[in-house]
C-alpha cells in the first residue's frame, strides 16, 4: 500500500485497514479482493454505479455480511470474523430504519440504554444529540410525523448516540428531494468534520462524493478501480472507466505513434507521457471545460489546434455546450462548455467555424477497451 | 494511478468463519425447539401412520409346534400348519388379520374337551409371533405345558410384516375404493358451483357501487364461524324426511351427494370469497381506463382484462375449495347418508370397526389430492405475488344503475342462501319438538339430559379455544421472528419454512388418526399427554398451523430489514428489539392469529374426533355425537352456541383492534 496521505489536516494514521476483500453469493463475486486503508477521522466516499458491490462492502466492514475471504482490521484489531454487536461502528441506512413506534427521543436513547447509565444521563445525551441535529423540539413526535430530512438526521443521531470509533452511511441521502439534499451534505459534513469521526459513505451519486469526500473509492463491478482526492479523481481518472463514469468527457477512438502522441483520424495530437508502444488502439480523452478557444491575435500554441464547425450548441445556464466537428476527426463530434461571454465576443453561432485548443496536459490517453 | 493493489490470483485465501453471536445462537435455538415441536406434533405422527398402512398381520401356522401326552409318552411334534392342512379348520382369510388378531388354538385338536386329563404342550419355532395364555404373553422359544383346561385359554398371535396387502384388500374392496370417485366428484362439482357464485359476489363487491356491501361482508364470513356440519343439520330440517320444504326435491334424499354439496358450497364459500376478492381489488385500474378507452364493451373488458387480472385468484380459490371439501368430515358425516366420502371412510375404519391399518390406508389415499392441490395451490399463489406491481392503481367502480341493482339481487341472494341455512339452524335450536310442538322454547339448550358431555362440552371448547388462541399464537409469531429476522442458517431456515408449510396440506383426519399411532404407543414417552386436553391443544395448533405462520410472516416482512442491523450496531439484544419495536408494531397481524386460532379450535370437528376423551369432550363434537344419537334439536342449538361465541369473540377482536389503531394512529402511516 502506497497511499498518499490525505491532503488535507488529519493525522495520517491508519484506522481501518481491509485486506483483500472478497465477498461471494454462490458462484457469484461481488466483492474481488479490495484492499483499502481509511483514515483516522476522514471522511470516505465508496462512489459506482448500482450493483457494482458498495452496499456489500459497507455491510462486510460492518460485520453485517461477512465476507467471504480477507480481512478487516479496525483501530488495531482484527474484527474480520466478528459479529456486528462486536464491533464499533454507527450505521445509517438509505430507508433510515427509524423505530416507527417509539418517539424521536427513544429511538435515539434505544442504544444508550443499560445498566450502568442513569436515566437522567441518558436524557441529557438524548437532548445534546437532539441539538447536535438541530432538532432539539421535535423529541415528541414519532418518525412518520417528521419529514425525510428530519428522519434522516434522527438516524444520524442515533447512530451517534453511542459515540461509535466509525461511522457507516449507505445512501444517507438518495431518498430526499435536490433541495434538501443539498442543504444536509453541507451540515453532515460540518458535523463529520467537528466530530472527527472516521466515516464510510456509500452513494452512487459523483456530485455528492465530490462536495463531501475527503477521498473517494471508485468502484465498478466488484472491484476498486481508483483511491484519491475528490480533485485527484477528476482531474487525473486513473482508468476510462473513471473518466467516463465522473464528470462529462469527450472521448475519441485513436492509435499511440509516440510516448505522447496519438493518432486520430488524419490529425496527430500531443497528449499527457502515456509510456504506451506504438500503434496500440487507444481512446483520447477530454473534458468539455478544457477545451479552450483560440482568439485572433492570441499568440496560439503549437499543438493541438483545430478548425471546428459548430453543429449545435445547448444552453446550460452558466455556460453553453457547444458540438463541434472537424472532417480530420471523421464523424466524432467534441463537446466544449464554453462562458457566455466567450460565447458573444467570439460570435459562436451554429454553422461557424471556430478555432480551439485541446492542451497538451489535459488530454488523458487510456487504453481502448477491447471487445 | 491506482493505489489498490492486487495479488496474484490465488485461491489459497483462508476463507473467514464467522464468529456467531450471542443473538443468534438464542435465535438458533427457539427455531431449533419450535422446529423440533413440529416434527414431534406432525412429521412423526404422520411417519408412524405411514408404516402403519404398510404393516399386515397374519397368523403364521408354521411358527407353532405342539405336542399332546397320550396314555404314557408324548407324541411327536406337530406344526399348527401341517394340522390345518389336514383338518382345515382355518381359512386363508381367517389367518390375515389386524394387529388385535386373535386365534384361539383348540380347533386344532376335534377330540379336544377341557375337561380331558389330556395335556398339551406348544411352543414357537422363532421369536417372530406370540401366543397368549389368558392376558399373560408368551414370546420365547421353550415348550410349555398344560392341562386341557388352561389349554383352552391359549391364543395365538399374529406375526407382523411389511408390504402393500393392505392396499390391495383395499383396492380390491368396490365399497372402500368408491370413495375416491365419490369425494373426487363432489370436490369438483363444488369447486366449480362456490367458485362461480363466490366470483359473483366479490365482482358486485369490488366492481359495483351497490349499497350495503358492509353487511354482505359480513354476511359472506358468517359460515367460517360455524362447525361445518351445521348447514347439514339446517338442511335435515329443510329437506329431511320430516322437512319443511321437502318438496322442492321432488322425490330426490337430501342424505347424500345433494345434502352434501349443498352445505360444503355453504362453508367453503367465504374462502374462496376472500381469495377471489383479493384478486379482484388488486387489480390494476390502468388497463380498465385503457379499455375505456378503446371502447371496448363491458362484455369484452370483462373476458380481456377482468378474468386474466384475477385468474390466479380463480385458480387458488378453487384449490382451496377442492381441499377443504375433500377433506371435511363433519358434514358428510350429518348428510351423508350411504354415500361414502374418504374422510368418512377413515372414521368408519378407526371408530366403527376398530381396522386402524386399513384407517392408516385410506388416510394416506386422501393425502394425495389433499397435497396436489395444496402445492398447485402454494406455486399459483407464488405467482400472483409477483403479478403485482408497485405502480398499480386501485380500480375505483363508477355508478351504472342497472347493473349495480342485478349486483344488488345477486348479493341478497347469497346473503338469504347463509342467512337462511343459519336462521334455519337457530329456528331447530328453538323448537320444542318438530314438527309435532312448535311452540318455542330453550329446551334443546339444556345438554345435561343428552349424550355428547353436557355444558361441559362447551366449557371445555372454550378452554380449547383460549388455550389454542394464546400457545399458538406465542409459537407462531415467535417462530416466524426466527425464521424471518436470523441471519445465515440458510438450510435450517428452509426445513423450517418447510414444515411450517407441511400442516395446511395434511387433512384432519390424517392428523388426527397419525396422533392415534403416535402418541398412544406405550413405547412413546409423550404417551402421557394422550387424552388429555393438552393433546387436543397440540393437535389444533399444529393442524392451522400454516395460515397463521403465513399470516406473521407477512406482517414481519413488512417490517425494515435493518431494525435488527441497527440494533446490534447499538449492542442492544435482538429481544429487546422484539418486545419494544417488533411486536408492537405487529400486534394487530397477531391478533388476527390469534382470532384465527380460536374460531377454528372452536368449529374444528376433524383432528380431535380421534383424540377426545370423556373429560374432554368438545361442543363441535357433541353437535356430531347428539346429531349421530338422533338428538337433532339439541345439536343445532349446541351449533348456534358456538356461532355465538365465535360471533362475540369477533366482534371483541375488532373493538380491540380499533381501540389499537386509534391509539397508534399517531406513528402508523397512512
Ligand atoms: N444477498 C445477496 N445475494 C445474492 N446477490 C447479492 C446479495 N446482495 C447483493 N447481491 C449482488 O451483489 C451485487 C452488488 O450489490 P450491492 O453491494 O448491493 O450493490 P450497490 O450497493 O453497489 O448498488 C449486485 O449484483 C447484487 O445483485
Ligand atoms: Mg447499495
Amino acid at each position: 500500500m502506497n497511499e498518499p496521505s490525505p491532503s488535507h489536516s488529519q493525522d495520517a494514521t491508519v484506522f481501518l485497514q481491509i485486506d483483500n476483500l472478497t465477498k461471494k453469493f454462490g458462484t457469484f463475486t461481488a466483492l474481488d479482493k479490495v484492499s483499502l486503508d481509511v483514515y483516522q477521522g476522514e471522511l470516505i466516499c465508496f462512489l459506482g454505479p448500482s450493483g457494482c458491490g458498495k452496499t456489500t462492502f459497507l455491510r462486510a466492514i460492518a460485520g453485517l455480511d461477512i465476507q467471504t475471504s480477507g480481512t478487516v482490521i479496525q483501530a488495531g484489531e482484527d474484527i474480520s470474523a466478528l459479529p456486528p454487536s462486536e464491533r464499533d461502528f454507527g450505521i445509517v441506512f438509505q430507508s433510515y430504519a427509524l423505530f416507527p413506534n417509539l418517539t424521536v427521543e427513544k429511538n435515539i436513547s434505544f442504544g444508550l440504554e443499560n445498566e450502568k447509565t442513569s436515566r437522567s444521563d441518558i436524557n441529557h445525551r438524548v437532548q445534546e444529540l437532539l441539538e447536535m441535529v438541530g432538532l432539539s423540539d421535535q423529541g415528541k413526535k414519532f418518525p412518520t410525523q417528521l419529514s425525510g430530512g428530519q428522519q434522516q438526521r434522527i438516524a444520524l443521531a442515533r447512530a451517534l448516540a453511542t459515540s461509535p470509533g466509525l461511522l457507516l452511511l449507505d445512501e444517507p441521502l438518495s431518498a430526499l428531494d435536490a433541495k434538501v439534499r443539498g442543504y444536509l451534505r453541507h451540515e453532515m459534513k460540518a458535523l463529520q468534520r467537528s466530530l472527527g469521526v472516521t466515516t464510510v459513505m456509500v452513494t452512487h451519486d459523483q456530485e455528492e462524493a465530490l462536495t463531501m469526500a475527503d477521498r473517494i473509492v471508485v468502484m465498478n463491478d466488484g472491484v476498486i478501480e481508483q483511491v484519491g482526492t475528490p480533485t485527484e479523481i477528476y482531474r487525473e481518472p486513473g482508468t476510462l472507466f473513471v473518466a467516463d463514469f465522473i464528470g462529462a468527457m469527450n472521448q475519441i477512438n485513436g492509435r499511440t505513434t509516440g510516448s505522447n502522441q496519438v493518432v486520430v483520424g488524419e490529425t496527430t495530437f500531443t497528449t499527457q507521457k502515456h509510456d504506451l508502444e506504438a500503434n496500440i488502439p487507444v481512446v483520447v480523452a477530454i473534458r468539455p471545460e478544457d477545451i479552450v478557444p483560440v482568439e485572433e491575435g492570441e499568440s496560439s500554441p503549437e499543438d493541438n489546434i483545430l478548425d471546428m464547425t459548430v453543429e449545435d450548441m445547448e444552453f446550460l445556464g452558466s455556460f453553453w455546450r457547444v458540438s463541434m466537428s472537424n472532417p480530420l476527426l471523421g464523424k466524432a463530434l467534441l463537446n466544449a462548455d464554453m462562458s457566455v461571454n466567450a460565447i458573444q465576443r467570439l460570435h459562436i453561432d451554429i454553422r461557424t467555424t471556430i478555432t480551439v485548443e485541446l492542451p497538451v496536459d489535459r488530454l488523458c490517453v487510456f487504453l481502448a477497451e477491447n471487445e | 494511478m491506482s493505489h489498490t493493489t492486487t495479488l496474484p490470483d490465488t485461491d489459497t485465501a483462508p476463507l473467514i468463519r464467522p464468529k456467531t453471536s450471542r443473538d443468534d445462537k438464542i435465535k438458533a435455538v427457539f427455531m431449533a425447539v419450535i422446529g423440533l415441536y413440529l416434527v414431534i406434533t406432525l412429521a412423526l405422527p404422520l411417519y408412524a401412520m405411514l408404516s402403519k398402512s404398510f404393516s399386515t398381520y397374519s397368523f403364521d401356522l408354521s411358527n407353532f409346534e405342539f405336542q399332546v401326552y397320550k396314555i404314557d409318552s408324548w407324541s411327536e411334534p406337530v406344526t399348527a400348519l401341517s394340522l390345518n392342512q389336514k383338518l382345515n379348520v382355518v381359512t386363508p382369510a381367517e389367518l390375515s388379520t389386524s394387529s388385535d388378531g386373535r386365534l384361539g388354538v383348540t380347533a386344532f385338536f376335534p377330540d379336544f374337551s377341557f375337561r380331558s386329563i389330556t395335556r398339551y404342550k406348544i411352543r414357537q419355532i422363532n421369536l417372530d409371533s406370540s401366543f397368549l395364555v389368558g392376558s399373560e404373553r408368551i414370546a420365547d422359544t421353550e415348550w410349555h405345558e398344560f392341562s386341557s383346561n388352561d389349554f383352552r385359554r391359549v391364543v395365538l398371535r399374529p406375526s407382523s410384516s411389511t408390504g402393500l396387502d393392505n392396499y390391495k384388500i383395499y383396492f380390491s374392496t368396490p365399497s372402500l375404493f368408491k370413495s375416491i370417485e365419490n369425494s373426487l366428484f363432489i370436490a369438483f362439482v363444488v369447486m366449480i358451483i362456490t367458485v362461480s357464485m363466490a366470483f359473483g359476489f366479490a365482482y358486485a363487491l369490488n366492481r359495483s357501487t351497490m349499497r350495503f356491501k358492509g353487511v354482505f361482508r359480513l354476511i359472506a364470513m358468517a359460515p367460517i364461524l360455524v362447525p361445518s356440519l351445521l348447514p347439514g343439520i339446517a338442511l335435515v330440517y329443510l329437506f329431511g324426511n320430516q322437512g319443511m320444504i321437502k318438496g322442492l326435491l321432488m322425490g330426490q334424499s337430501i342424505y347424500g351427494p345433494i345434502g352434501i354439496i349443498i352445505g360444503s358450497i355453504f362453508f367453503t364459500f367465504p374462502h374462496a370469497l376472500i381469495i377471489i376478492s383479493t384478486a379482484l381489488s388488486i387489480s390494476d385500474g390502468r388497463l380498465y381506463e385503457a379499455a375505456i378507452s378503446l371502447r371496448a364493451s363491458r362484455w369484452k373488458t370483462f373476458w380481456t382484462v377482468t378474468i386474466p387480472a384475477a385468474r390466479y385468484g380463480l385458480f387458488s380459490a378453487a384449490f382451496v375449495v377442492f381441499n377443504l371439501v375433500i377433506t371435511d368430515f363433519g358434514l358428510p358425516k350429518v348428510i351423508g347418508g350411504q354415500y361414502n366420502m374418504l374422510a368418512v371412510d377413515i372414521y368408519k375404519q378407526v371408530i366403527g370397526q376398530q381396522n386402524f391399518e386399513m384407517g392408516a390406508v385410506v388416510s394416506v389415499v386422501l393425502l394425495l389430492p389433499a397435497m396436489f392441490a395444496f402445492s398447485i395451490d402454494r406455486y399459483v399463489q407464488k405467482k400472483q405475488v409477483a403479478q403485482l406491481s408497485a405502480q398499480s392503481v386501485p380500480y375505483e367502480p363508477k355508478p351504472h344503475k342497472r347493473f349495480d341493482l342485478i349486483c344488488l339481487f345477486y348479493s341478497l341472494l347469497v346473503a338469504v342462501f347463509i342467512m337462511g341455512l343459519i336462521g334455519v339452524c337457530q329456528y331447530a335450536a328453538l323448537i320444542k319438538f318438530w314438527p309435532y310442538d312448535l311452540s318455542l322454547g330453550l329446551s334443546n339448550y339444556n345438554f345435561e339430559v343428552m349424550d355428547g358431555g353436557g355444558w361441559g362440552s362447551y366449557f371445555n371448547s372454550i378452554k380449547l379455544a383460549f388455550f389454542t388462541a394464546i400457545a399458538g399464537t406465542l409459537m407462531v409469531f415467535i417462530g416466524a421472528y426466527m425464521v424471518e429476522k436470523t441471519n445465515g442458517l440458510t438450510t435450517a431456515r428452509s426445513a423450517f419454512q418447510f414444515l411450517a408449510m407441511m400442516p395446511m396440506a395434511v387433512p384432519g383426519m390424517v392428523l388426527g388418526l397419525a396422533y392415534i399411532f403416535f402418541f398412544n404407543n406405550p413405547a412413546n414417552p409423550l404417551n402421557s399427554i394422550y387424552a388429555t386436553m393438552g393433546i387436543l391443544v397440540i393437535c389444533t395448533v399444529t393442524h392451522f398451523y400454516t395460515v397463521s405462520h403465513l399470516t406473521a410472516v407477512t406482517a414481519l416482512k413488512q417490517m425494515d430489514r435493518e431494525f435488527e442491523s441497527v440494533a446490534s450496531s447499538l449492542k442492544q439484544p435482538f429481544y429487546k428489539l422484539l418486545f419494544k419495536v417488533t411486536f408492537p408494531v405487529c400486534l394487530p397481524a397477531t391478533l388476527d392469529i390469534s382470532i384465527y386460532l380460536f374460531v377454528n379450535a372452536m368449529t374444528t370437528v376433524s383432528a380431535v374426533i380421534f383424540l377426545y376423551s370423556p373429560d374432554t369432550t368438545l361442543a363441535s363434537i357433541a353437535v356430531l355425537n347428539m346429531d349421530d344419537a338422533g338428538d337433532v334439536a339439541p345439536a343445532a342449538a349446541m351449533g348456534m352456541m358456538i356461532f355465538y361465541t365465535n360471533v362475540a369473540a369477533r366482534l371483541i377482536h375488532i373493538f380491540i383492534t380499533r381501540k389499537l389503531m386509534i391509539k397508534t394512529q399517531a406513528w402508523r402511516v397512512r
